[in-house]
């Protein structure tokens, strides 16, 4: 499956767009990403090892967050991941 | 350095006075080339924060998902994003800064007087972790129309 990076974390992934890998779940996945490009981990992740707040992954249209088994929901070959940090703000 | 044309520069401050007295929000899709992003298009976003849109705004995840698919099948990248200050300068806030999160990106913000559009500012997130990032003013380079021949 394909994951999708954003604009400022390419750097961190050889300055791919997208990183393929194989994988069964979508932890699986992240796993799999953070293990080919370890300097994306601090990123994504937070010291305690979960996902930073801002950091939105969404398996092809739907939050991650909101699917019943969450990261553990199985993936296939056609299936990709986008990584969007989230974009608020005001003042 | 932000580059964008005339129109681009025009649309995003235009989207500013029709959603007064709320924030407007989009995202600027473009190239990024050292310190310089050049925006070739920007596309309006809804703001979610109907509870507070007169001075919050927030773009949708899955908004901005489908965005970015779209750029990417456009040959362009996500460089930035804007939004408006209703009855408010074109500073960044603290809230603009604790939630910016896109490092490297163009941060726009135009002030937006009684409906209308005034200064226009960009930002540029520099850094290079959310622990060391920092705002910095950034110049706007707007290319100006030029009429066409017959």
């Amino acid at each position: 499956m394909k994951i999708f990076i954003p604009t400022p974390l390419r750097e961190y992934a050889d300055k791919q767009d997208a990183v393929q890998v194989k994988a069964q779940t979508v932890s699986d996945a992240l796993d799999q990403l953070t293990t080919q490009h370890p300097n994306l981990k601090r990123h994504l992740y937070s010291e305690e090892g979960k996902l930073r707040a801002f950091v939105n992954v969404y398996l092809n249209d739907e939050d991650v967050r909101y699917l019943p088994e969450k990261e553990a929901t199985t993936v296939s070959e056609t299936d990709s991941l986008s990584i969007i940090p989230s974009i608020a703000g005001g003042c | 350095m932000l580059k964008l044309s005339e129109t681009i520069y025009n649309a995003l401050r235009k989207h500013g006075e029709e959603t007064y007295p709320h924030e407007c929000c989009g995202v600027l899709l473009g190239r990024s080339e050292g310190d310089t992003n050049a925006v070739e298009d920007a596309v309006r976003a809804g703001n979610t924060r109907t509870d507070s849109a007169h001075n919050r705004y927030h773009i949708a995840p899955q908004e901005l998902v489908k965005i970015q698919r779209q750029a990417r099948e456009r040959g362009l990248d996500i460089v930035g994003f804007y939004h408006s200050h209703p009855d408010h300068p074109a500073q960044w806030s603290p809230t603009d800064f604790a939630e910016a999160h896109w490092l490297s990106c163009s941060y726009v913000i135009t002030a937006v007087a009684k409906g209308v559009a005034q200064k226009t500012n960009s930002f540029l997130l520099k850094g290079t972790t959310e622990e060391d990032k920092s705002f910095e003013d950034e110049t706007i380079q707007v290319e100006e129309l030029v009429a066409g021949r017959c």
